[in-house]
């Protein structure tokens, strides 16, 4: 039990005898002077920017320069002409829109998905499942895609168990699409999906569990409260992790290298062979400069269409979204 | 809202205090002029706490719980003699509205948070539980609306075994402490939620919606988000889109503990006023502040350690506490170990006091035999201070020392260490209070003194 004897009077005391004393010793909270400022404010912000420069916009820059300098000298648009003109360029760039497009979309469903299941559906082994997820972000894409080929390549575990119930050769099974485009997709799928997953399950996280059970009470089942209630207040974060899936497939290049590397050429892959197989560097920079606008431009259409969507919704009230 | 409504308070299934079976099972008759029971329950805090000046419970029970006491339905309340027992009331349960808990126990984990509860409210009743963190009350509240499963026992509301429904399917209407409105909707989109998710006409739900905002007093906030809402007005809105649905139960859980006193007695008042505007509308109120059960409820439940302690109309718990659990938790009683005297008297060390024996009404049996341990429970403002050396005319003395002293506005809380014990007193704002270490003496009116069996004094908690 808190004394407080004497509360009134003493207080009245204390107030009436002092305060002629007590007003020199106590150090006035907001009356102090501030010392004058040495450095300007700006200034604080050519250290970073001067890194940002030298170490990512100067190399941009002598990429941008380079693609306009043919190898037999001099400054013209030839390397653009050329690398435009090549029907392996026009292919490439196809391939890497709609594989990146396609992967995103895909690693939002999924993963929309599964995180809706490891968040709100209760089953044993859930969080370690989250857990998991964390862990399988540290991955090297390479290995995902290795996996996949042991599982659905020609001598993989899937042809394997065809064969052995036809009798068939080794290597004659009928599963063979990792080498085509959609084997990239299944791949980049598999691989980028718990990076939609990751920010996701943390805003799940935060949707207040009696929002949903009011939901309940006043009627709603399932279908209605995922609709109603967590996708608006998941669609920031479900804006975040697409965007990031986007820009990581518009420019991933392990995956490519091992599964359709034969029959699938993107724009990482371009830049690779006509750089170092081929030697080529104008027509490198050239398509590595067309792969930076197409990531920015994709990007930023990505960007808009999510803020209208938000917007339309009411949800992305955050910042960081 | 369209909700039909009593067309007289005679329909009030609400039992009498102290009524016996015999007295309940008779017709259902109202006593003249007792209002409805919102507006009946409204009026009972100031008078509640007063000092010694209403009536002696000595009277006839039914007249002393008169406010609340309308009429009585097919079983009556007998409030539990001992805290084992649980107090099982049938207030028109099967009536639209009504809910009953059938012996339903929850536990988590193998650990029991709810043992047992036997307990009815009536159609149109508006019942509190009242209950300090963990007494099981909100795990009680959460049973009705299905986001619990009892261990055994049943759920029934309007008579419908609703055990093993889902939430989406017992039409209840839930208001939670924290509102839990829906950020990305509009106020409007809010209350609309319910009647689209239960497949309201089209046409028809701007003027539920419409309707649901009126009566919450949010009509001209239906274009807003609830961010830019106060959290009063949110209450408002969760309010409005439960009754928005026009559901037969209403369950409000804590539902004004996030506002800040003043908003919170206006809010009261709000309540009180909309129940009174859907008399059939049952309520189920879970709140640990006895203020808000005093003002609101019909009756009151009140939970500890996962049972129910006791049950009753608030001024029946409040002047009668059967257990010394109650007396302590509604009204922060002082709790004196005394021993039976005979002749209506008791003994606290030298001191003899007059009191009357074990609850008249409640039907506790005979006071304790000459000799025997009781526990008398004295309300802090039953106490009344009087000067050391005066000799008063009442019997009831006690005289103490001062230990503390607290001045809370409209009162001076007094800590008097007398007889062996810390006594708590709450009298008017004195001019010169006492200061610690002053001897007093304090009376106070048998009336106003309950005894209760020592067997039941154990498990009482303060609560200021």
């Amino acid at each position: 039990m808190a004394r407080t004897t004497h509360t009134l009077p003493v207080l009245d005391e204390r107030a009436a005898g002092t305060p002629a004393d007590a007003a020199p010793k106590s150090p006035a909270p907001h009356g102090s002077p501030r010392p004058p400022r040495t450095v300007p404010g700006w200034a604080w912000a050519l250290p970073p920017v001067a890194a940002l420069g030298y170490f990512f916009l100067y190399p941009l820059f002598l990429v941008g320069k380079q693609s306009f300098s043919p190898d037999s000298g001099g400054h013209s648009t030839e390397p653009w002409t050329d690398v435009i003109e090549e029907e392996s360029f026009r292919k490439a760039l196809w391939n890497t829109v709609w594989i990146a497009v396609g992967s995103t979309a895909g690693c939002l469903l999924l993963g929309f998905v599964l995180a809706l299941v490891i968040a709100f559906v209760p089953f044993p082994g859930g969080r370690a499942l989250s857990r998991f997820i964390d862990i399988f972000l540290a991955f090297p894409s390479f290995l995902i895609t290795l996996a996949l080929l042991f599982l659905y390549g020609t001598v993989g575990m899937a042809n394997g168990l065809w064969t052995d119930v036809t009798g068939g050769a080794s290597g004659s099974g009928p599963i063979d699409f990792l080498r085509t485009p959609w084997g990239v997709l299944l791949a980049e799928i598999t691989y980028f999906t718990p990076f939609v997953m990751r920010p996701l399950l943390a805003a799940f996280s935060q949707v207040e569990t009696a929002q949903l059970e009011v939901a309940s009470s006043l009627g709603a089942r399932a279908p209605r409260i995922v609709r109603q209630v967590i996708l608006p207040e998941a669609l920031p974060s479900l804006a975040a992790g697409g965007s990031l899936v986007l820009v990581l497939c518009l420019n991933e290049f392990g995956i490519v290298l091992f599964t359709g590397a034969k029959g699938v050429t993107t724009l990482p892959m371009l830049v690779y062979s006509k750089a170092i197989l081929d030697g080529d560097y104008p027509g490198a920079c050239v398509v590595a400069v067309v792969a930076v606008v197409l990531s920015v431009t994709l990007y930023g259409l990505y960007r808009a269409v999510v803020a209208r969507t938000a917007t339309l919704t009411g949800g992305a009230r955050r910042a960081g979204a | 809202m369209s909700t039909p409504r009593r067309s007289t308070v005679t329909e009030k299934d609400t039992p009498a205090v102290g009524e016996t079976p015999a007295t309940a099972g008779g017709p259902a008759d109202a006593a003249p002029g007792a209002g409805s029971a919102a507006s009946a329950k409204a009026a009972e805090p100031d008078a509640a706490p007063g000092t010694g000046t209403t009536a002696a419970p000595t009277s006839t029970p039914a007249a002393a719980a008169a406010p609340a006491a309308v009429s009585a339905g097919a079983d009556v309340a007998h409030r539990p003699g001992t805290a084992a027992v649980p107090a099982g009331v049938a207030a028109g349960p099967d009536r639209p509205g009504g809910i009953r808990f059938d012996r339903v126990t929850v536990a988590y984990d193998g650990q029991t948070v709810l043992d047992g509860l036997d307990l009815t409210v009536g159609g149109g009743e508006v019942m509190a539980l009242l209950g300090p963190s963990g007494s099981g009350k909100t795990t009680a509240l959460r049973a009705v609306a299905g986001f619990v499963r009892p261990a055994a026992g049943r759920v029934l509301i309007g008579g419908r075994d609703v055990t093993d429904l889902p939430p989406y399917k017992r039409g209840i209407g839930m208001v939670v402490q924290q509102y839990a409105l829906f950020p990305h909707l509009r106020v409007d989109q809010n209350v609309a939620f319910g009647l689209k998710a239960q497949k309201v006409p089209r046409a028809e739900i701007p003027g539920r919606v419409a309707e649901a905002l009126e009566m919450t007093g949010m009509t001209g906030y239906a274009r807003r988000h609830p961010r830019e809402l106060s959290g009063g007005q949110q209450q408002r809105v969760a309010i409005a889109r439960a009754l928005a649905i026009r559901p037969g139960v209403l369950l409000l859980d804590e539902p004004l503990s996030a506002l800040d006193a003043q908003l919170r007695s206006g809010m009261l008042a709000e309540l009180a006023r909309l129940h009174r505007e859907l008399p059939d509308v049952s309520i189920l109120y879970v709140t640990h502040d006895q203020i808000e059960a005093l003002t609101l409820a019909d009756r009151i439940a009140v939970l500890d350690k996962a049972r129910l302690q006791d049950c009753g109309t608030p001024h029946d718990l409040y002047r009668h506490p059967r257990t010394a659990f109650t007396a302590s938790f509604v009204g922060n009683a002082n709790l004196l170990t005394v021993r039976a005297a005979g002749s209506g008297t008791v003994r606290l060390a030298d001191a003899t006091l007059r009191v009357t024996p074990y609850g008249d009404g409640g039907g506790n049996g005979d006071g304790p035999g000459e000799g025997a341990e009781a526990t008398l429970c004295v309300r802090p403002h039953a106490l009344r201070l009087t000067g050391p050396h005066q000799t008063p005319k009442e019997s009831n003395m006690l005289r103490g020392t001062v230990t503390d002293v607290q001045w809370r506005g409209h009162t001076h809380r007094l800590l008097v260490a007398a007889h062996g014990h810390e006594l708590r007193a709450d009298v008017g704002d004195l001019r010169q209070p006492p200061r610690p270490g002053d001897g007093i003496a304090l009376t106070f009116d048998a009336e106003d003194a309950v005894l209760l069996p020592a067997g039941l004094a154990a498990g009482g908690a303060g609560v200021g």
